[in-house]
């Protein structure tokens, strides 16, 4: 059988790979997706702990990490939408109106 | 078998998740991103959540990529395709990577408490009425609750794209 820390591992790689999109990358588009990727890693720990504990907890927190990153995905993209609506550029750095 | 499935699965998630982040197009990042789910999807199946698997797939393959791939038709993306990075000095981002990246693999090799090699007992065929009944019993308000915030995201996201008119 599969020890539990390659989950684990598997899950550390994926959260460093995800956060370093949103932290490096220009474009918005990528910068969601990263952090989809981030939210999915999160997701494999909950079920591998769930699975070498014996609790169905890990699972129904599983499902509602994937509830809420759909509504999630779907009001940012719709910000994005509005965003580009009204200025047309999908730079992070461009994106600097609130920054004061 | 077990690890050679999921050494298999593992590289694939994670050259798939490079070319994420990697990839020039964000085309090319929607469809790495997709294979990559597909990828954890199968890393489900290993770790018996075949429901979860399933949804994973639903939700995420059918669902919020075919979002993101209809947004990248929306708009024009050309423009943003030509630099990958943020400009300017990426040392503290890399750096806070760094330290997180070697925090979290090093509080993993060396606690001893996550190096349980046997999952506990095998569950039988009925696993999913099982996570069913605790979903719906003892997790009945989080379920509502939870169903709630996506109808107020459907209605907000609605609201946001529309056209303004007055």
């Amino acid at each position: 059988m599969v020890p539990l820390w390659w989950y684990l591992s598997l899950a550390v790689v994926l959260f460093g790979i995800g956060s370093a999109g949103v932290l490096l990358r220009r474009n918005i588009l990528v910068v969601l997706m990263s952090l989809e990727l981030m939210l999915n890693s999160v997701n494999i720990n909950f079920i591998a702990f769930g699975r070498y504990y014996d609790d169905f907890r890990g699972q129904i927190f599983a499902i509602f990490v994937i509830a809420i990153t759909a509504a999630e995905v779907a009001v940012a993209l719709g910000i994005l939408v509005a965003l580009v609506r009204n200025k047309p550029t999908l730079k992070i750095d461009d994106v600097t109106t609130m920054k004061g | 078998m077990g690890q050679g499935f999921f050494l298999l699965f593992a590289t694939g998630a994670v050259v798939t998740a490079l070319t994420v982040v990697l990839a020039r197009n964000p085309v090319h990042s929607a469809l790495a991103l997709m294979a990559c789910f597909l990828q954890i999807s199968a890393i489900f199946v290993l770790l018996e959540a075949p429901l979860l698997a399933v949804v994973q797939i639903f939700v995420y393959v059918g669902a919020i990529m075919v979002l993101f791939l209809f947004v990248i038709m929306m708009i024009d993306v050309r423009e943003a395709v030509l630099q990958r990075f943020v400009p300017g000095r990426n040392l503290p981002a890399l750096t806070l990577l760094f330290l997180l990246g070697i925090e979290m693999l090093a509080l993993l090799l060396w606690s001893g408490r996550f190096s349980a090699v046997a999952p506990s007992a095998q569950h039988g065929g009925d696993q999913v009425r099982q996570l069913s009944t605790t979903l719906f019993a003892d997790y009945l308000l989080p379920f509502e609750v939870a169903s709630i915030i996506l109808l107020a995201a459907l209605v907000g996201a609605i609201v946001l794209a529309r056209k303004e008119t007055r």
